[in-house]
């Protein structure tokens, strides 16, 4: 099969992806986002040959367009445009997760600070603001009183972008000192890791160990579900251990009983750290899953 | 050792080692200076100073 690959940067991601698919004797279009003009009816000439495109924009406005724009050609790409928007978006990742009744953290969204103070004492402190469209970490604040809440709602109003006077509040999650990465493969889990640290936040990104972990079937059934809530595809599914079953941990009339919370899906999904702690082949299982996909569209 | 092949180091001039498997759009340190380089061409490889981290980027 001919594979594009959009990139506007090769990770050690895209690296692991291109030799897997070279090794296999797929062809290959290696396509830089920002060499590419996109018209409203014809697409860009090196989508002409592709039989999939694999999105790996690293900036997520590229990817969302990107993923509109083949749509709009016709030509297949994963993940889709529906998925890359759900999961770029904070607010409409946790509406999705919620809508399918998957266990996720107890969120509200305000757009004055004042607003935002009325969530932030109704759920009390700490809880935590993340900016809805972000990545790796970056610009999460842990809300411990009141005088730093207003410091940073402040802040947010008068330097941010628009997109930073959306305020997304969510209830502090008092995890075990690591969350859980899943990678799947249309809610199908290729392996998952531990990310831990002593910092409140656990990224892979903000230097958290990691270690391999294996699923229970209710972690899995729940990796399934949030996949589905955002369309399917290759995705990184977080979640965190909540200690005990805990429905009172999502916020819907629906909360079930878990031992889980779902905290976010990604579409863009950096697989390499998962790669090295565990013992599964993650670029291989992603060929397979483009090979299916392209016979699941050729026939 | 993996195997290198040199580049100019487009700011400092100095010749520097990179991979010798490096792709089109990866991003390697400068061995001299520490800044992020993106690599434009191979055979040969050239380099140029790599975009500066966005607010949207990430997974």
């Amino acid at each position: 099969m001919n594979v594009g690959i959009c990139y506007s940067r090769i990770r050690r991601d895209e690296k692991l992806l291109l030799s897997e698919l070279r090794d296999r004797g797929h062809e290959i279009e290696k396509i830089d986002v920002r060499k590419q003009t996109f018209s409203l009816s014809e697409p860009p000439e090196a989508f002409a040959d592709v039989d999939v495109l694999v999105d790996r924009c690293l900036a997520t406005s590229r990817s969302l367009y990107t993923t509109r724009f083949a749509e709009a050609y016709g030509i297949p790409i994963v993940n889709s445009a529906e998925t890359a928007a759900i999961c770029a978006n904070k607010v409409r990742n946790s509406l999705a997760l919620e809508r399918a009744g998957v266990p996720t953290p107890a969120t509200d969204v305000a757009f004055t600070k004042e607003s935002a103070m009325d969530i932030v004492e109704r759920f009390g402190y700490p809880c935590v603001l993340k900016p809805v469209i972000g990545s790796w970490g970056r610009l999460m604040a842990k809300l411990d009183s009141e005088s730093a809440a207003e410091a940073i709602f402040e802040h947010k109003e008068t330097l941010g972008h628009y997109e930073h006077k959306v305020f997304y509040i969510q209830e502090f999650v008092d995890k075990p000192g690591r969350d859980i990465r899943v990678v799947a493969l249309d809610g199908e889990p290729v392996g998952a890791m531990v990310r831990k640290s002593d910092h409140w936040l656990t990224n892979a990104a903000k230097g958290a160990e990691t270690e391999e972990f294996e699923l229970d079937d209710e972690a899995r059934e729940l990796v399934a579900e949030a996949s589905a809530a955002v369309g399917g595809g290759l995705l990184g599914v977080d979640l965190m251990e909540t200690g005990e079953p805990q429905g009172s941990q999502s916020s819907g009339q629906d909360a079930r009983e878990s031992g889980y919370t779902v905290h976010e899906v990604n579409h863009n999904v950096e697989f390499k750290a998962l790669n090295e702690a565990a013992d599964v082949d993650v670029p291989a299982a992603v060929v397979d899953w483009l090979e299916d996909t392209v016979a699941g569209v050729e026939s | 050792m993996a195997d290198t092949v040199t580049a100019e180091d487009p700011i400092t001039g100095e010749e520097i080692e990179v991979p010798a498997d490096v792709e089109v759009g990866e991003i390697i340190d400068s061995p001299v200076t520490g800044a992020e380089l993106e690599v434009i061409s191979v055979d040969p490889v050239e380099l140029e100073e790599a975009p500066e981290l966005e607010e949207d980027w990430g997974e």
